[in-house]
């Protein structure tokens, strides 16, 4: 097998690409100047009552600004194209396009759907009207399907836990030593220090970030609404109480809590089990109050309701906090959890420690913002009408306060899920939480730049992209509030 | 005003004694406890061997004891071992019962003896505190007037090219944590597979020597990622600034754009920022930790590393005790700043 260059065939594309994204850069170069240079265009008021503004210089880079912006797109896309039909034989890029073909496919058809049917999706059609909003949305989702088809054995080439004798280390693009049936003969970007495919193993640790990185941050925000809307509503020795004890998690710096929370000798003391079974309550006790709040007055209605979603809801709690029928084991005592065969799943040890430390780290920073909102909107007019109707304080702070504070809390999630990205990614670069073979980023970068003076590609893939699902998030989060401001 | 000041710090001593409790309870937990002596003692201790080291050296004290003890107001555990040597926890290696006193605590000065570097913990603190500081004063010089010029210049016109360029670049500095730029620059600007050889990849001899060459890269990855957000700030407070009547009526006027920004957009527009920069502290703190260990430059982080990595007790406590101090007082000279700066507000 002959080792693959970066784009074989479709070299060709090269010079065009490089002489588009230099157009480019000039271009943006000129438009920035020009806006301080140049004056404003002026606006001309035709004879038949329409205005247009006139062309002149400005305008004229501006258009060279879109067509070479335009070029770039257009050659990048040619790349994947081509890449995709060919394959190998269109190099690193085109082989790694070809892999990522499911991901291509979920994105066309994700846009498609939502781009028709945009004005009958509320907020999320309205993002389709912002591009930046739309670029950060391209970038998540790509992170995400990648997540996902990663997970079902799609995407990558090789198992990211098996090691290949004779790939140490390689350069991207070198051909297994001896190659067997059915097996991917290239590594596409390299063996990393341990022989491993770095392609693989990118593609894996998108899925922890997908998985853990969301549904972190939902429980924190569950935990932060939870708490913070009576500490808003109510005021007083409550959210006295409540914001000492937020400030105290606060003054913490994170990396000594992570030191001090994420390590194997804690983990056996079974302090992360305690500390899951307090905050996981908090879902339960949102939703809960949620539906209570809401229906009380239709008993019928409500009670089994209640005792639907409570059941369902107080299973997973269990099964999430207990392990081998357990919900504590420690060497000296155990508490008794979920028998085995009721247990839905089981969380390691590790996984569960990180979890609820990214929880821990997250919610008060989510209880603050929730507590200024309502504090914030219990002063309006419906609340008062709600109040003089006679509705109970719950009611008023989940049906009226929370909706109403929707707008920013959103945009506060999607960078809040940035923001646990880069701290999961923290805790794999300190070799905390997750074991040492783990395939997710933090651990990658960790391992990779021990040798980074002689070989850059074990660590540029994993850094590169949390670097791009993190601003695809900053970008998306962006989009959402620009477009939630214009209503 | 004084009041207010004193009950601040009322609140931030009691901030304090949580959270040293809390370090302490974690770092004295039985398995920690194991570990410690493991590594102090013998690695092949049996679990009773284990059990009667940590007793001879009394850290099987109840934790309140142990915590009074540290804190110095209760009298410090001594113990005379079977072969006549003095432990105890104001003992140091060789001295004897007449030269250890009584009490030794955080009261009487006293931030007790690193198991890890075999040294006094307040020594070791102040030493890598110089280097950090060093470090974080250089960052601070770099950091902040350029995220204030970015915020002002973007904020100065919204919607303007300029803005749209410099929000782009402060929307990815902020999404590039400090070991992702860190990995990139030393990729980039060190490797001898690019070739770029501009800077050194290690901050090593930035102890002794510290030169452009092997300083200025942790110095920009530091700083980078807390510039965007300043920027940001800086630039939401500009341009609501920038849309206030008086600047219109002085617009009217027919003062000159410059003269509109430099005498009477920006004084208002920097009283955000101030708030922000100081609440910033606390997040240059987690980026030091991860740059010293990047670049293997041996501050304050680097000792946290250290400390938490083998449990020596007494410098995480001195350690959190540090970082919590620093946490608080910002946040205290942020809110007394705010008052300062902004007449408006008045604390009754």
């Amino acid at each position: 097998m002959e080792p693959l260059s970066w784009t074989g065939s479709i070299a060709f594309l090269n010079p065009i690409l490089m002489i588009a994204l230099v157009a480019l850069a000039v271009s943006v170069l000129a438009w920035i100047l020009a806006s301080i240079v140049l004056p404003e265009p002026q606006v001309i008021v035709n004879p038949d009552g329409t205005v247009s503004s006139g062309g002149g210089l400005r305008s004229l880079v501006e258009t060279a600004l879109w067509y070479s912006f335009l070029a770039s797109i257009a050659t990048v896309v040619a790349y994947l194209l081509l890449g995709v039909f060919l394959g190998t034989g269109a190099g690193i890029v085109g082989a790694v396009a070809q892999q990522f073909l499911p991901v291509w496919v979920s994105l066309i058809i994700l846009f498609a759907m939502s781009v028709a049917f945009k004005r009958r999706l509320g907020l999320y059609g309205k993002l389709f009207d912002s591009p930046i909003g739309m670029i950060g949305f391209a970038l998540v989702m790509f992170w995400v399907f990648t997540g996902i088809f990663g997970a079902l054995d799609l995407i990558v080439t090789h198992d990211p836990l098996v090691q290949i004798s004779g790939m140490k280390n390689k350069v991207p693009g070198t051909p297994l030593p001896n190659a067997e049936e059915g097996q991917y003969a290239w590594y596409l970007l390299g063996g990393d220090n341990l022989a491993r495919d770095v392609f693989s193993r990118m593609v894996k640790g998108a899925w922890i970030v997908v998985q853990i990185a969301p549904l972190a941050t939902m429980f924190a925000f569950m935990v932060g609404i939870t708490l913070g809307l009576p500490a808003g509503y109510y005021g007083g020795r409550l959210d006295t109480f409540l914001s000492f004890l937020a400030n105290l998690i606060l003054a913490f710096p994170v990396i000594l809590l992570f030191y001090l929370l994420v390590t194997p000798e804690i983990v056996a003391t079974g302090v992360p089990n305690y500390m899951a079974a307090v905050l996981f309550i908090f879902p339960i006790l949102f939703i809960t109050v949620l539906l209570n709040s809401r229906y009380y007055t239709r008993p019928k209605f409500r009670t089994p309701l209640l005792i639907g979603v409570l059941g369902v809801a107080i299973w997973l709690y269990l099964s999430l906090i207990s392990t081998g029928g357990y919900m504590i084991r420690t060497e000296d005592y155990s508490i008794w959890g979920l028998p085995t065969f009721l247990d839905l799943f089981d969380i390691p040890g590790g996984i569960l420690v990180v979890f609820v430390s990214v929880v821990f780290v997250n919610s008060p920073t989510v209880f603050r913002i929730v507590r200024g909102l309502a504090m914030d909107i219990k002063t309006r007019d419906y609340v008062a009408a709600a109040q003089t109707r006679g509705e109970g304080p719950w009611y008023i702070m989940l049906w009226e306060i929370l909706p109403n504070a929707r707008g920013p809390l959103i945009v506060d999630f999607c960078l809040r899920i940035g923001y646990t990205t880069i701290l999961l990614g923290t805790l794999g670069f300190f070799g905390l939480g997750l074991p040492p073979e783990s395939p997710d980023w933090g651990s990658t970068i960790n391992e990779g730049r021990k040798l980074l003076s002689i070989y850059l590609h074990p660590a540029l893939p994993p850094a590169l992209a949390l670097l791009s699902l993190v601003l695809g998030l900053n970008l998306l989060a962006d989009g959402l509030r620009e477009e939630s401001l214009k209503d | 005003m004084g009041l207010f000041i004193l009950r601040r710090l009322g609140v931030m001593l009691l901030t304090a004694l949580c959270l040293t409790f809390v370090v302490f309870f974690l770092t004295n937990l039985y398995p920690n406890l194991e570990k410690l002596a493991k590594t102090q003692g013998n690695q092949r201790m049996s679990d009773e061997q284990v059990v009667s080291w940590l007793e001879n050296r009394g850290y099987m004290q109840p934790t309140l004891v142990k915590y009074g003890q540290w804190l110095g107001v209760l009298p410090g555990f001594t113990n005379t071992l079977e072969d006549g040597q003095f432990v105890g926890s104001c003992a140091r290696p060789g001295s004897t019962p007449d030269t250890t006193p009584r009490f030794c605590g955080v009261l009487q000065g006293d931030w007790g003896y690193s198991t890890v570097f075999k040294d006094e913990v307040g020594t070791i603190v102040a030493k890598r505190l110089g280097n950090t500081g060093y470090l974080m004063f250089w960052v601070l010089v770099l950091m902040v007037p350029t995220a204030l010029l970015v915020g002002i210049l973007a904020g100065m016109r919204e919607g303007s090219a300029l803005d749209r360029s410099l929000s782009t670049f402060s929307i990815i500095t902020t999404a590039t944590p400090e070991y992702v730029s860190g990995v990139i620059f030393i990729a980039v600007f060190t490797s001898s597979t690019v070739g770029l050889k501009w800077f050194k990849g290690t901050a090593t001899q930035a102890m002794d020597n510290p030169t452009f060459e092997n300083f200025f890269l942790p110095v920009l990855t530091i700083a980078l990622y807390g510039m965007g957000y300043i920027a940001r700030m800086t630039r939401a407070s500009m341009t609501e600034v920038m849309t206030a009547q008086y600047i219109r009526t002085a617009r009217l006027k027919g003062v000159s754009f410059p003269n509109i920004v430099m005498k009477h957009a920006l004084r208002n527009a920097l009283i955000a920022p101030f708030t922000v920069i100081m609440l910033q502290f606390p997040w240059l703190l987690n980026g030091v930790v991860i740059v010293e260990t990047l670049f293997n430059y041996k501050g304050f982080g680097w000792a946290l590393v250290q400390a938490a990595g083998n449990n020596d007790i007494q410098l995480l406590l001195a350690i959190s005790v540090v970082s919590v101090f620093v946490v608080l007082v910002t946040q205290l000279i942020s809110d007394i700043g705010y008052v300062y700066l902004n007449p408006r507000i008045r604390i009754s």
